[in-house]
């Protein structure tokens, strides 16, 4: 079985909401309709986002960090948004695992937005109708496109390349991999939805260096009695 | 949560209406003879008045009331789509009933047990709906569909007391006698769940919504400055001392004075009470804490 997700590296993401703006730009230019604007150019300006990219400061200065966090759908394996739903408007794709709304189904009544632990639903103002990401479906199989660009907006916008895209249930992929041996964890885990999006963890990169690891004991121009050149640095033995 | 008028104005109207016709089935059960068909009829229509307006309320919450339809397929999951299903076969059957009475068709204890059964179903599934979203613990509890009962059984007695004083006064005593009762239940069951909800420690945590195990982390931003759906939707945007304010108004409204009015002014008693139950669940919906909101802190 398939289940499609995005995988974000909290190490690496820099706050830069690339992201958030190619999703609202492919999004709005696609076959659905736009996603309604209110006051775009007001002192209130809102309207329907399907990613935001949020910050947090972790810790107390002066040993803070700070960290930019995107959040979308999770396209939960157990999605609490889905059986609730009144009309089978909301669904989770057999095939892929994907969570959509049938916006000609649904009829505007939130109820799953109250179910889903963490608020990435958002009801369209304008259509009345819930909408949230699709995981970019209507880009991600167009064989019209060439094929290493069939990959969420988000993804191919992001310039550090904080976000991975692939099939989480597959063990070889790049995902997976990324999960398993980067410390890949899911968000609110109590509230048992079991997300198919993962996030990794910020990174401390601490590089042991050892001396002779530097300064080889070898090193032919301190054997066999060879001249001093003192440009070259120390040797362990020289530095102790 | 955001109380959602078309919500509040749905439950407790129709609730009334369930209560009241729960109460004209025992009153038949027990001083049917005493009784004309006339009461009846009388209490069947206004039954069906108090749930039509409700289920006209309900359409406004809806972005697209003309699909309404729909939200009764997927009674096999969604608690929502079961209600759809239970207010109108609770309605046909006060129908029904409201007929056999008037047409004198007999069997009328037959459907009002259906009647009954329907009005009981129609609690469960409404306060189910409730109920079942995990993610709102001061919902998901079972005091959540008995103070739908108790209260919807406490607003229709008190109703059928007032219709009684004016129908069919023989009863009218002693119904404001079972309205007093229903309603001191009342007081019970929903000082316990104000008490659980006033003590319950959320499960998520900024911790564990964001997935950071660090004892101090602040939100500096939340992606966007103007609001959004989730800055409008999951929090009632009132003061603290509005939401105390309301509490004070259900605290009297649904129970302290209709308790003093009950068996003397019944009529009053049920207009209070219908006003404090409505800030009774706006109230429930305040009271709700979506854990969605802690990722929504700090504008930036
Ligand atoms: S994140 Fe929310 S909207 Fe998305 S699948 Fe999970 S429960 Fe549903
Ligand atoms: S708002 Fe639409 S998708 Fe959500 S529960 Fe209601 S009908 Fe289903
Ligand atoms: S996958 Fe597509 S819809 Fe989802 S957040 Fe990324 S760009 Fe937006």
């Amino acid at each position: 079985m398939t289940q499609l997700a995005l995988v974000i590296d909290l190490n690496v993401c820099v706050g830069c909401h690339a992201c958030v703006t190619n999703c609202k730009q492919w999004n709005t230019s696609g076959a659905a309709g736009a996603l309604v604007d209110c006051n775009p150019y007001e002192a209130e300006p809102n309207g329907t986002f399907f990613n935001r990219v949020q910050t947090f400061e972790v810790g107390s200065f002066p040993n803070t960090e700070t960290v930019h966090f995107p959040k979308s759908c999770l396209h939960c394996e157990d999605p609490a948004c889905v059986p609730v739903c009144p009309t089978g408007a909301s669904y989770k794709r057999k095939e892929d695992g994907i969570v959509l709304v049938d916006y000609d189904k649904c009829i505007g009544c939130k109820y799953c937005s109250w179910a889903c632990p963490y608020g990435v639903r958002e009801f369209d103002e304008q259509r009345k109708v819930m909408t949230k990401c699709t995981l970019c479906v209507d880009r991600i199989y167009d064989e019209s496109l060439p094929e290493e660009r069939r990959k969420p907006s988000c993804v191919l916008a992001c310039p550090p390349g904080a976000r991975l895209f692939g099939d989480v249930h597959d063990p070889d992929s790049e995902v997976s991999v990324a999960i398993r041996e980067r410390g890949g964890y899911q968000l609110m885990p109590e509230a048992g939805t079991n997300p198919a999006n993962h996030y990794l963890p910020r990174r401390k990169t601490v590089i042991p260096v050892r001396a002779e690891e530097l300064y080889r004991s070898d090193n032919p121009h301190k054997i066999d009695g060879a001249p001093f050149d003192k440009n070259l640095p120390p040797t362990t033995e020289e530095l102790n | 949560m955001r109380p959602a008028f078309s919500v509040l104005f749905l439950t407790t109207l129709i609730g009334a209406g369930q209560g009241l016709f729960i109460t004209l089935f025992f009153c038949e059960l027990l001083a049917g003879a005493t009784l004309g068909s006339g009461f009846f009829v009388g209490g069947a229509v206004l039954v069906l008045v108090f749930s039509s307006l409700g289920g006209i309320s309900s359409v406004f919450h809806l972005g697209h009331p003309e699909r309404a339809w729909r939200a009764m397929t997927m009674w096999r999951t969604s608690w929502l789509a079961r209600e759809g299903i239970a207010l109108p076969a609770f309605m046909a059957a006060v129908f029904a009933y409201g007929l056999a009475h008037w047409l004198n068709l007999g069997h009328t204890l037959a459907i009002g047990t259906v009647g009954v059964v329907l009005a009981i179903v129609l609690f469960v599934c409404t306060g189910m709906i409730y109920g079942a979203i995990k993610v709102l613990k001061e919902w998901a509890h079972p005091l959540t569909i008995v103070n739908f009962i108790v209260l919807g059984c406490a607003s229709g007695t008190t109703l059928a007391a007032a219709y009684a004083s004016f129908t069919g006064p023989v009863l009218a005593g002693s119904l404001a006698q079972a309205a007093l009762s229903l309603t001191v239940l009342g007081v019970l069951t929903r000082a316990a769940s104000l008490w659980r909800n006033a003590t319950l420690r959320p499960v998520s945590t900024l911790q564990t919504a964001i997935g950071i195990r660090h004892p101090r982390i602040v939100q500096k931003s939340q992606g966007a400055m103007g609001g959004s759906y989730n800055t409008r939707e999951f929090f009632h945007g009132k003061s603290p001392a509005f939401v105390r304010g309301v509490l004070l108004t259900m605290l009297l409204g649904a129970f302290v004075l209709p308790l003093l009015l009950v068996l003397s002014l019944p009529l009053l008693a049920f207009i209070v009470q219908y006003l404090g139950l409505l800030a009774e669940r706006w109230y429930f919906f305040a009271e709700a804490q979506h854990p969605q909101n802690l990722y929504y802190q700090t504008v930036g």
